[in-house]
């Protein structure tokens, strides 16, 4: 899933501060599950903004609505009924979610309200942790299901770099490295002999290098 | 492992089975070449050909390419390190080209130290290619005389292909191997990380021997001096991948401070001396941080000169 990160409430007020009638929009997928910017999160920003601007005095409408998606135009049209209300929305969706929402409601500010992180995974209660970046060629059948590119900090495609240690990347003792799990794996499937076959030049076009991305569909499409 | 392929010296003296001999540089945090040129003129009898270290631990400084310029103007032989951290495909094949129009002749091939080490924490990096397939790069612009996308390159760079091994990171049971397939992308010579554990370092030889790895690449042994007691702690508990054991500490903390620097290049010596012996090492590459003063003495005592004439 997508894994944010709520973004500090101080910026999130110096952004809205000149706005007087406030739409929080959560969303009720990944963010929800990562704890972010689902229904819960929208109510402890609703309630965090309310009482700073009447510590200052001031008088502002702040709403809160949780959709069911925000990178959905059909759950997007719920709010369009009451979209004037608001001077602008602080969404608390993915990246994906905040610029859905600006494409549909072209002269609405958009203020996102937490910082979209990685594709990740809930490692542990409270630990959410990177294991994709999207690069739109798997090789996970050749690294034994471990990928290099979103977990080894130079994306190493045959490594360990010279800085593993004790199963460490070189960056930070908290951080795995990719390469010394690859091997762990590799052991484990008593494949070790593929650990010796070079990993070719990425093509990185179907990666961020390419420009936007997008899959086309002719046989789903209406 | 005898027809020569490029201009090196090191590449000749390497073929010719003498022991080769290698220090480095590292250039200047600002655009003054007085000082790398000062650096190189103080080692260039003593070796067959110095490395310039190219943004090392991430600290931005003069790029190695112009460096190594510098030192080819004085008649010193550089070797060329590329880190794939900074450029993409386009700029390192650019640069390598660069390189082999001034006739620069040899190329170590890394990787290099994460960004979050130096002076630009919050920059990108690049890591296009990983150091294993820049060896292949140059080894193709190389020997097939083409560019990557595949067109002809007027005029080939002529380039002695080297790449780093560290014999002490993890996993170990990894590292031959790791070897084995740096050498099968075309490395022809290796330097390793620096050696303090030498018990560890001869397992390692002996696995890549045991291989015959060492009849396909010539390896270099990588010696540091300590300075300091300080140093050596420094590096033990704050290096990535470094192996410095508590003898080595012990034995610098048994010596007055004013005699630690002293003691730093006895050590340094004595490995030397004994990794001579090792069967499929091929010579030594001294990396004398910022001391580069007494690179001259280490190789007159561990009886590496003068240095043949090829």
């Amino acid at each position: 899933m997508i894994i944010a990160k709520k973004k500090p409430i101080e910026e999130i007020i110096g952004e809205v501060e000149n706005y007087d009638r406030l739409l929080i929009l959560g969303c009720n997928e990944c963010v929800t599950v990562c704890e972010a910017g689902g229904k819960k999160e929208v109510e402890i920003l609703a309630s965090a903004l309310r009482m700073n601007f009447m510590a200052k005095g001031k008088e502002k409408v702040i709403d809160e609505k949780t959709l069911e998606r925000q990178c959905d135009h059909e759950y997007l049209e719920e709010i369009r009924a009451n979209i004037d209300k608001y001077d602008a929305i602080v969404s608390l969706a993915c990246g994906v979610g905040v610029q859905f929402a600006a494409e549909k409601y072209q002269t609405m500010p958009l203020i996102p309200g937490v910082n979209t992180v990685c594709l990740g995974a809930n490692e542990d209660r409270g630990l959410w942790t990177e294991r994709c970046q999207a690069c739109g060629s798997c090789i996970l059948a050749r690294t034994g299901g471990i990928c290099p590119v979103s977990r080894c900090a130079k994306r190493v495609m045959n490594g360990p770099c010279g800085g593993s240690t004790k199963g460490k990347c070189e960056i930070s003792k908290d951080v795995d490295c990719a390469w010394q799990l690859i091997v762990d794996r590799l052991k484990a499937l008593n494949k070790m002999d593929d650990y010796e076959i070079v990993a070719p030049i990425k093509d990185w076009s179907t990666d961020r290098a390419g420009g936007p991305r997008k899959v086309t569909r002719e046989d789903v499409k209406i | 492992m005898s027809e020569l392929y490029t201009q090196s010296r090191l590449e000749k003296v390497l073929k010719a089975g003498h022991l080769g001999v290698t220090s480095e540089c590292g250039p200047p945090r600002g655009s003054d070449a007085e000082e790398v040129k000062k650096k190189g003129l103080l080692i260039k009898d003593y070796v067959d050909a110095v490395n310039v270290t190219d943004n090392q631990t991430a600290m931005t400084r003069m790029s190695s390419l112009a460096a190594c310029i510098h030192l080819k103007l004085l008649g010193i032989e550089p070797v060329l390190q590329m880190v794939t951290r900074d450029r993409n495909r386009v700029a390192l094949q650019s640069d390598i080209l660069g390189a082999a129009s001034f006739d620069i002749p040899n190329m170590l091939c890394l990787s290099g130290d994460h960004q979050s080490f130096g002076d630009c924490k919050s920059g990108q990096n690049v890591h296009d290619l990983d150091s294993m397939q820049l060896v292949q790069t140059v080894r193709y612009m190389r020997d097939e005389g083409k560019f990557l996308g595949g067109d002809a390159i007027k005029r080939p760079p002529r380039i002695f292909v080297g790449a780093a091994a560290n014999p002490f990171a993890d996993p170990f049971e990894i590292r031959v191997p790791r070897l084995a397939k740096k050498i099968a992308c075309g490395a022809e010579f290796i330097q390793t990380q620096c050696i303090y554990n030498i018990d560890k370092f001869k397992e390692w030889m002996r696995q890549a021997v045991e291989r015959g790895l060492h009849e396909k690449a010539f390896i270099m042994a990588g010696m540091t001096p300590m300075k300091s007691v300080g140093m050596a702690k420094y590096m033990k508990n704050r290096v990535p991948g470094m192996d410095v054991p508590d003898e080595i500490i012990a034995r610098l903390a048994g010596v007055p401070k004013d005699k630690q620097a002293e003691e730093g290049i006895n050590i340094c010596v004595e490995h030397i001396l004994e990794l001579k012996e090792v069967k499929g090492v091929a010579g030594f590459h001294i990396m004398a941080i910022e001391w580069e003063e007494k690179v001259p003495e280490i190789i007159k005592r561990a009886g590496l000169y003068p240095r043949p004439q090829v």
